[in-house]
């Protein structure tokens, strides 16, 4: 049973207030993409044992999507952060960095 | 014979008898007493039947960990099966019953199992039951079942309640036994918050029974005054909270901790809940859960009578219970000279205490011949006499094959294999162990601990549960990691004065996996490790031989440990004696995972407050009630209910929904259609928003006017439709299905919230701000005209607008949308005059012919419409080109929700099945969800399909069946004759029509 | 013109560990905005009378109470019949910005629940922390309470004002009634 900051309510979250949104930071490709791109953007995940960046929302709570950084196999947290971002704040990286030295997930490292 | 002693036993209230049944037959026990001790002072040892071979099994041990005294309890309500008697506190009226016996406890017919014994080994049920296969359903199995499981199942629903309770904590301390209030003491020092929580009804565990017996002293006094002293301490602070009765089930990810608390177990009659899950939440949990002794494997180890070393002691000074009046002790390790001694101090015999150890033990073994109690070193017990109840012990060195020496009589046996620090809570959630050679223990490893969402240790063992066996240790290590908890929790951390501490120290123990170590087959075949599931040295001998050499395997195929105590006393032995046959040491065995519940937990305590009324949510409409009393025939939409039709007396449901569509099209009907979900849509950049969000294009949508609209995922799928209507020049109201409000307003939410965060538009769910109600009919402008307000003519509002204004004096909006094809309006009227509304419109409606209708009634009038329902027409594969509803997607538009998906070339495929019209060639109705056969068959042999049915109805209208589906080509094929075979063995045969039946050119609705 | 109704009619209910009302009708407005924007928090200023309530927070005065819901919701509470003008004062005050004011004072019920085991009855039905030292008057939460979302706040010392949707009234009702049931005291807030 995960706890998850939300970074819009201060909440710390209990898992049943959450819903799993997914992986975070996938780019959008509409129409006018290729079909290698729109594969990408529909079906091809990571799905890492390790560090990973997720979407969840807080559900039962100020119903705001928020990103997390966490761990799949230790469920470790490194931290959350707005969902209106393409991409992992500095601050979340170099704290990955401190705890996983050599992490990279897609194109972050 | 196990009997009351005059004297002892701490925990009765000996003013205060206790009258219970066992088997029917009345006893008399105490107020303190458990149901187990109670049934040892009546001297009834023999308390049940094992599980395999039905042999007598009486009461191991005094705690969680009793694998044989299993009791069915209660009777009609309050009926439960399995229930230990060593942790039922004995009450008024108990009604107890021994389990897995036939006729009765003392004569069974399944004993005869232990006859073929030698032929029941591990996988025997495996191997025998495999062939032949037709023998299995009808010979096997039901012969396995009726011999097969422990208790009953109960018959009657459970009368007792129960309920959760939700807590946060800094630091959590399972176990109130000396170290854990030693280290809530130093926690609750430091200023963190703290639970401390016992599974049973008395502070102070083992300490309190064992310190007295080896005159061990905390603080130059008596342990039971520390204890006392500690107790008192922790009670007077606010920060600290303390419950007795209260087990810690299971530890799960991020500090989340289950707790089972027995409110009324022992007090029947008391109000309130019988458990109380505790959901706890905790930055740090000391467990201090102490250690379990192990029995030693040696031939009739099972008898009844023979029991743990430090259960005999604890019925004696906890209970004033002697379970024989001869006790031969039996041990590798010192600790069970402190049952010798304590059945001599009780008066009580001790022919001889056989130490296994070739030089026996330390101070407690000196003090014990100082009692005048003979020692044995080097001796084991070679097999135990007696069938039903202890008669002696054939004794032999330890160290050969089993050649008697002599006989002792006795009527009991006190074993002590050693001590297993309880583990179970640290492992949950993934604390690993490291293999103690001293003790010849599994103890946590404090370097591999459960980590938090920070990465830190979050569960902290002590004392004994820690390996730290001797008192002094164990204290000393619960003040340290209770503060350091407190650390972690974020105080600052204060030292507590740890006490002096006076107690013996034990001489090393010595690892017995086997008494005597050479014992041969005949032997080992009566050793048992698991008493619950007859699990015996020699299966495990055997599983290893036939190959299950990872634990896990061995586990499953012999079943040891997989019984209710989950192996609480088993599973170390079992698994020395799978290393010793593997050749192998043991911690390279490893152990099996341990998985919560610590002891099994009741369902009700799992459900909590979620049964009857509240078993679920049930949405209810402002009309709800009014529905009810008029004889509603109610469907589950989601969460909500909705009447499927309103049956009148001697009516059966389809005669009424036949009515209701003929009542509908040829004079009034009046739906409640308030569950549609209707989210309000603004902002400056809400018209692109909303053309992203349908595949229609709903920003050139006329203020005053409504659009169908449809809503695709991005893999292109048709997920939910309905009307939208422009509210004003930068607001739109869009209407969902009655299952897809609250998903549509999230859906809505997730792209303005993680794509198009730079739009300004916002959301506003409003669905049940409104009562809606579809007044449908020729009469339906009638009606409304009649209770006066808004002008509602043709002129003043067409077909697909809407306006605002009152109706009965009920400030309304109504939509002229149809979805029955008839003459139809929706008039949203806030919920709080909803049902005033509804009772004004059936009044005013009666003249009009007003009556009722439900969804199935709706479902059929829009079927015969042609128009789709999401989730009938649509199941997630498919996409609006499918159903014909290319009008519906727009070309003008560059981007939507599913576009780009709609250009994949398996959607773009000519050959997916297509929305047509059927129409049965006798008028008969389809089956639904039947398939169209085509020629030949596929790879399995099964008849090739060319399309299925998605809606089917008997139409009131045309007096006929009339279906739609998805069909290869089907829009090319108008006139064929296609066949759908049903489950009921008839070939049903159906022509290809278009999907609309009935007003193809829409005049009706256009009035 | 009927009189307006509140989900269950104003039901109360004694026999158990504390009292349970459902109050209402209730005057409720959803408010969406730029908080940053000064004229936003005036507009909400003048309408509502109270100031913005930070995060998790309620303001309370007179009649009127302004609840966070989200870093850009607000929920007013007011007299039902207030609703109209002050929706209207809303609504031209924030012409020409970007926001949403939008009545839902019949889209929810209100249940208030009074008596010093009311902390103790809502732990048993949310995970929200309801030790008296974290939840405390003048702080309002947005969770769960049992299986449907509910948000919360004190309105005094052992008495809790809880909003849910109206559809789930009857639930939340029998919900509440069930974690107040007689001898369910915990004895541990």
């Amino acid at each position: 049973m995960l706890i998850l900051h939300c970074p819009y309510c201060g909440v710390d979250a209990d898992e049943t207030e959450l819903h799993a949104g997914g992986e975070a930071h996938v780019k959008r490709y509409g129409p006018g993409s290729s079909d290698a791109e729109f594969e990408s953007y529909l079906f091809v995940r990571e799905n890492p044992k390790g560090v990973h960046f997720e979407r969840w929302r807080h559900a039962n709570g100020c119903g705001k999507w928020f990103h997390a950084a966490r761990c799949t196999s230790t469920l470790e947290v490194f931290g959350t952060y707005s969902a209106q971002t393409t991409e992992p704040p500095q601050e979340i990286k170099d704290k990955i960095s401190a705890k996983r030295p050599g992490w990279s997930w897609r194109e972050f490292a | 014979m196990s009997t009351r002693l005059a004297k002892g036993g701490r925990f009765l209230d000996k003013g205060k008898p206790v009258t219970f049944t066992f088997n029917g037959k009345r006893l008399k026990g105490y107020e303190g007493d458990t149901l187990a001790s109670a049934l040892l002072a009546n001297g009834q040892v023999m308390v049940g039947r094992s599980f395999k071979y039905h042999r007598p099994r009486g009461i191991v041990a005094s705690g969680a960990e009793e694998p044989n005294a299993l009791m069915n309890h209660g009777a009609g309500g309050t009926f439960e099966p399995n229930q230990r008697a060593t942790t039922t506190e004995l009450y008024d009226g108990l009604q107890a019953g021994s389990q897995n016996h036939w006729p009765n406890l003392e004569f069974d017919v399944g004993a005869i199992n232990a006859g073929f014994s030698r032929f029941l080994t591990a996988g025997f049920y495996y191997k025998m039951f495999i062939h032949p296969r037709p023998l299995w359903k009808h010979v096997y199995e039901p012969f396995i079942r009726q011999s097969a499981g422990l208790g009953k199942a109960p018959k009657e629903q459970d009368a007792d309640t129960y309920e959760h309770f939700n807590v946060n904590v800094d630091v959590l301390v399972i176990g109130g036994g000396i170290a854990g209030l030693q280290a809530a003491l130093a926690a609750g020092k430091s200023g963190a918050k703290v639970l401390v929580i016992e599974q049973t009804a008395h502070w102070g565990g083992r300490a309190m029974v064992d310190e007295p017996l080896a005159e061990g002293r905390i603080g130059g006094a008596p342990v039971d005054k520390f204890v006392e002293e500690t107790r008192a301490a922790l009670e007077k602070m606010p920060n600290v909270s303390m419950r007795l009765r209260l087990m810690g089930a299971g530890v799960y990810d991020h500090g989340y901790v289950l707790g089972y608390e027995r409110l009324t177990d022992h007090a029947p009659t008391a109000a309130g809940p019988r458990h109380r899950l505790w959901r706890i939440r905790a930055k740090r949990i000391v467990t201090a859960t102490g250690a379990i002794e192990r029995p030693l494997s040696f031939a009739g180890n099972d008898v009844p009578g023979v029991m743990l070393a430090s259960a005999v002691r604890d019925y004696v000074v906890n209970f004033g219970v002697s379970v024989g009046d001869r006790v031969v002790v039996v041990t590798n390790n010192d600790s069970a000279y402190l049952t010798a001694i304590a059945m001599k101090k009780a008066g009580l015999e001790v022919p001889c205490i056989l130490d296994a150890r070739p030089e026996g033990g330390g101070a407690l073994m000196q003090a014990a011949q100082d009692l005048g109690i003979p020692v044995e070193t080097g001796k084991a017990i070679a097999k135990v006499k007696g069938t039903r109840r202890v008669t002696g012990v054939a004794i032999c060195v330890q160290a050969g094959e089993g050649a008697v020496l002599k006989e002792i009589a006795c009527d009991a046996v006190a074993m002590s294999g050693g001590w297993s620090p309880v583990v179970h809570l640290w492992s949950h959630c993934g604390g690993k162990l490291t293999w103690d050679t001293g003790h010849a223990h599994f103890r946590p490893d404090v370097d591999n601990p459960p980590r938090d969402d920070a990465g830190e240790a979050f569960v902290i063992p002590v004392g004994t549960a820690n390996g730290a066996m001797h008192i002094a240790l164990a204290l000393e290590d619960a003040e340290m990691s209770g503060r350091a908890a407190a650390k972690a929790a974020g105080h600052k951390p204060k030292p507590v004065a740890t006490p002096d501490v006076t107690s013996p120290q034990e001489a090393a123990m010595e690892p017995v996996w086997l008494m005597p170590q050479g014992a041969p087959y005949e032997l080992r075949m009566k050793a048992w490790l698991d008493f619950q599931n007859d699990v015996k040295v020699s299966d495990v001998q055997l599983a290893a031989q036939e190959g299950f050499e990872s634990v896990e395997h061995a586990k499953r195929y012999t079943t040891l440990g997989m019984a209710t105590d989950q192996g609480k006393l088993s599973n170390i032995n079992g698994l020395a004696i799978l290393s010793d046959a593997l050749g192998q040491p043991i911690p390279q065995t490893g152990t099996t995972t341990f998985r919560p519940p610590y002891t099994p937990i009741s369902m009700g305590a799992i459900a909590g407050e979620a049964r009857g009324a509240v078993f679920q949510p049930i949405r209810r409409t402002p009309m709800q009630a009014w529905h009810d009393a008029h004889g509603a025939d109610w469907e589950p939409v989601g969460h909500w209910r909705r009447p499927y039709a309103y049956p009148r007396s001697s009516e059966s449901v389809h005669d009424a929904v036949m009515r209701e569509v003929k009542n509908t099209r040829q004079a009034l009907g009046l739906l409640d259609a308030s569950t549609l979900g209707k989210i309000i849509v603004k902002g400056p950049d809400a018209g692109r928003f909303l053309d992203m969000m349908y595949t229609n294009m709903m920003s050139t949508l006329k203020v005053g006017k409504c659009r169908y609209g449809l809503m695709c995922s991005e893999n292109g799928f048709l997920t939910d439709d309905g009307v939208v209507a422009r509210i004003d020049e930068d607001t739109w109201l869009c209407h969902t299905t009655s299952g897809g409000a609250d998903s549509v307003h999230g859906h809505m939410e997730e792209w303005l919230q993680t794509e198009w965060w730079d739009w300004k538009v916002y959301t506003a769910n409003v669905t049940e701000q409104y009562a809606q109600i579809a007044v449908v009919g020729p009469n339906a402008r009638k009606v409304l005209e009649k209770l006066g307000g808004m002008d509602v003519s043709k002129e003043a509002l067409g077909f697909m607008e809407w306006k605002e204004g009152e109706i009965a004096g009920i400030p309304a909006r109504a939509f002229r949308i149809s979805f029955s094809g008839e003459l139809s309006y929706e008039i949203a009227v806030p919920a709080s005059q909803g049902l005033a509304f509804w009772e004004a419109l059936m009044e005013a409606g009666a003249e009009f012919g007003a009556m009722p209708y439900g969804t199935e009634a709706l479902h059929i009038m829009r079927a015969e419409k042609g128009f789709i329902m999401i989730g009938d027409e649509t199941d997630g594969t498919v996409i609006p080109q499918d159903l014909g509803l290319h009008w519906a997607l727009s070309k003008k538009k560059d981007d939507y929700l599913g576009k780009r998906a709609q250009e994949r070339s398996h959607m773009a495929d000519p050959t997916r099945w297509k929305l047509v019209g059927l129409e049965t060639v006798d008028g008969a109705v389809l089956p639904d969800g039947a398939y169209a056969v085509a020629e030949g068959t596929n790879a399995n042999g099964q008849r090739n399909v060319q399309g299925r049915v998605t809606s089917t109805y008997h139409s009131p209208t045309l007096d006929r069946g009339i279906a739609m589906g998805l069909v290869l080509h089907g829009p090319d094929r108008m006139g064929e004759v296609i066949e759908f075979p049903g489950v009921d063995g008839k070939t049903y045969k159906a022509k290809i029509v278009d999907p609309v039946f009935y007003d193809k050119d829409g005049e009706k609705q256009n009035v | 013109m009927s009189e307006p109704v509140s989900a269950l009619g104003g039901v109360t209910w004694a026999d158990g560990i504390a009292q349970i009302a459902e109050i209402g009708p209730q005057g409720m407005i959803t408010l969406r905005g730029d908080f940053d924007d000064p004229e936003f928090r005036v507009a909400v200023k003048n309408a509502v009378g109270l100031d913005m309530p930070g995060q998790r927070a309620v303001q309370m005065s007179g009649e009127n109470t302004l609840c966070w819901m989200s870093p850009d919701e607000l929920l007013v509470l007011c007299p039902y019949g207030d609703v109209a003008a002050m929706l209207a004062a809303l609504t031209s005050a924030l012409a020409g910005h970007h926001a949403l004011a939008v009545n839902v004072s019949d889209a929810r019920a209100v249940f208030r629940v009074t008596g010093p085991y009311a902390r103790e009855i809502m732990a048993k039905l949310t995970p929200a922390d309801l030790a008296p030292d974290a939840f405390k008057t003048g702080m309002f939460r947005r969770t769960r309470m049992a299986q449907v979302p509910a948000a919360f706040f004190l309105r005094e010392t052992d008495s809790f004002e809880i909003v849910c949707f109206r559809s789930v009234a009857q639930y939340m009702f029998d919900l509440l009634k069930t974690a107040a049931q007689p001898g369910s005291e915990v004895g541990y807030f």
